[in-house]
């Protein structure tokens, strides 16, 4: 399946597979992932959705004994090769994972907490920095004149757009969303989508979802994976009204998952 | 008719069941009730025991000349208990000096940075440490880092110490000290969210930044109860110590000079003694300071873990 009208690809993965001691978790995944798109990975739970992820920004090193083939390109570079600099690389793939994880500290410290450990000092520019994160979340006009608090004061809703802002402020070019808004009510979830739509023209986003609604709402571009092999992929208007595999048309009419 | 006679059958076996459940329960939390009022008792009855039997020695003496002269001659009637309070200070604070440090950089190790195959085969070691009797902890401190101290360490200072002194008691009681130290600082840094590293280390950290930066700082209240757990203990500790410290009755001025710290007074004395019922009362007042000493010390940590928590929360 081609992505002529999906733009340049950001990422390519090219016959990758994975396993965890020795359980095949993903099986030659071979899909382009559009630039400056919403990339929206579905498919029943413990598909293999959230190992694609994590092996995006190698989060996956983290589970012992796994093991993988093939290669992950990022702007035509490796990054499974063994002298990638998994540092540089998560600061380049920024993620938000499934519920809010503040790190125990002030919203403003969770901010610049990226940024100082990359470097930057200036007094003047973390402030600036942290100005403009929470203002990309639309999270500054409610805690501008409480930043010194602990983050863990924030409402869910809050704290997840506060990682978002967290992982804005390292200026990543990709945005990974695992299952980002499961654990917030409705509206939360909503303010988070709507971000992410006006974020996709500054970054590249994959989100990874069970909720059908949720993707038909955000997607560009869709991945179905099942039992650990991708089935479909394509732009979302095509794979959503027009799958081509019995297994897509199933899942997508409910009949699984 | 049947029907509903067996129906109030079962409807009544049903309930005496669920009295029956209901009664244990209240039984098992009554019951249980009892060993944990007998076990705060017992903290009020050792109070009382020791402050009825320094009775008097307190009626002889001023409580403050007690504490606060050095001079100690019971044969002579003089009773300053100052070096053994000192020495019991000096010897606690340098095993945590020692085993503190240790103690975290073992248990961040374990938790962060050890393979499990590596930290199963190590934790073991840790737990059989905590077991060994404190006399053969005695043993190995007269056998080893009493002679070390006295050929190498005090020369190499430039000062002459046969070697039994604080230095070599502070070591000892640190070996003593840190398989607490270690696992309940470990439990600790494993209940830091795992959600909590993965955020740091999404953001581009590396282990180390992360440890400094996110898991000590969340850990840092539980290091300090297990500090504060760790010093109780250490202020009490009688044998090993008692071994190794020299056991005179001098204020120290040096890590090399002796001491004599208050567990080992009264082990040293008690028994012996009996004869003479105001050195048997000196020595139930020794107790009762030991006792007040680790009581002001839990209430002061407890004060400040609690300040400590209310600034992390």
């Amino acid at each position: 399946m081609s992505s002529d009208n999906s733009g340049p690809a950001k990422i390519r993965v090219n016959n990758f597979f994975f396993s965890i001691e020795s359980n095949e978790i993903l099986k030659d995944i071979n899909v382009e992932i559009p630039k400056n798109q919403i990339t929206v990975i579905i498919g029943p739970s413990g598909c293999g959705k959230s190992t694609l992820l994590k092996s995006i920004n190698r989060m996956n090193d983290l589970i012992e004994n796994i093991s993988f083939e093939g290669e992950i390109l990022i702007d035509d570079k490796n990054i499974l090769s063994r002298d990638t600099d998994v540092t540089e690389l998560r600061k380049n793939v920024g993620m938000i994972a499934q519920s809010p994880n503040p790190l125990p500290m002030s919203i403003y410290d969770n901010v610049v907490y990226g940024p100082k450990i990359h470097g930057t000092r200036d007094k003047v520019a973390l402030n600036r920095i942290v100005e403009d994160a929470l203002k990309k979340v639309g999270l500054w006009e409610e805690v501008k004149d409480r930043l010194k608090d602990p983050a863990t004061k924030l409402s869910l809703g809050q704290q997840q757009r506060l990682c978002l802002a967290r992982t804005l402020a390292i200026e990543p070019e990709i945005i990974l969303c695992d299952e980002t808004t499961s654990a917030l009510d409705p509206i939360s979830a909503k303010h988070i989508e709507t971000e992410l739509i006006s974020l996709k023209e500054d970054y590249t986003i994959l989100f990874v979802t069970h909720i059908l609604r949720q993707a038909k709402r955000i997607a560009d571009y869709v991945i179905f994976i099942y039992l650990g092999e991708i089935i479909e992929h394509g732009p979302a208007r095509e794979v959503f009204n027009n799958p081509k595999d019995e297994r897509t048309k199933a899942y997508l009419e409910g009949v699984f998952g | 008719m049947n029907f509903n006679r067996s129906r109030v059958l079962k409807n009544n076996l049903i309930s005496s069941k669920r009295n029956r459940r209901e009664i244990t329960d209240k039984i098992a939390g009554k019951f249980m009730l009892i060993p944990a009022i007998l076990i705060s008792i017992l903290l009020f009855a050792i109070f009382a025991l020791l402050l009825l039997h320094s009775e008097q020695i307190l009626s002889l003496y001023p409580i403050t000349d007690l504490i606060f002269s050095s001079s100690w001659k019971p044969l002579a009637g003089d009773f300053g208990f100052y070096p053994f309070i000192m020495g019991t200070i000096w010897v606690t604070s340098l095993a945590m000096i020692f085993s503190i440090p240790i103690s975290i950089f073992t248990a961040v190790y374990l938790s962060e940075y050890a393979h499990p195959k590596l930290r199963k085969i190590i934790q073991p070691f840790i737990d059989l440490l905590a077991g060994i009797p404190s006399v053969v902890f005695g043993l190995f401190g007269v056998l080893l880092i009493v002679p070390l101290i006295r050929d190498y360490l005090a020369p190499m200072a430039g000062v002459t110490s046969s070697g039994y002194s604080i230095l070599a008691g502070g070591f000892v009681l640190s070996i003593m000290v840190f398989p607490i130290l270690i696992s309940i600082t470990y439990e600790v840094l494993r209940t830091v969210p795992v959600e909590m590293r993965e955020a740091s280390l999404t953001l581009g950290a590396n282990q180390w930044e992360t440890i400094k930066k996110v898991v000590l700082k969340k850990a840092y209240p539980g290091i300090i109860a297990a500090i504060i757990l760790g010093f109780s203990r250490a202020f009490g500790e009688t044998m090993a110590v008692l071994m190794v410290v020299g056991n005179v009755a001098k204020v120290p001025t040096s890590v090399f000079d002796p001491a004599y710290p208050i567990p080992a007074l009264i082990a040293n004395n008690y028994g012996e003694m009996m004869s003479i019922p105001i050195y048997d009362s000196a020595l139930m007042f020794a107790a009762l300071i030991l006792f007040v000493m680790v009581v002001i010390f839990n209430i002061i940590s407890k004060y400040v873990l609690i300040k400590i928590k209310r600034r992390v929360a």
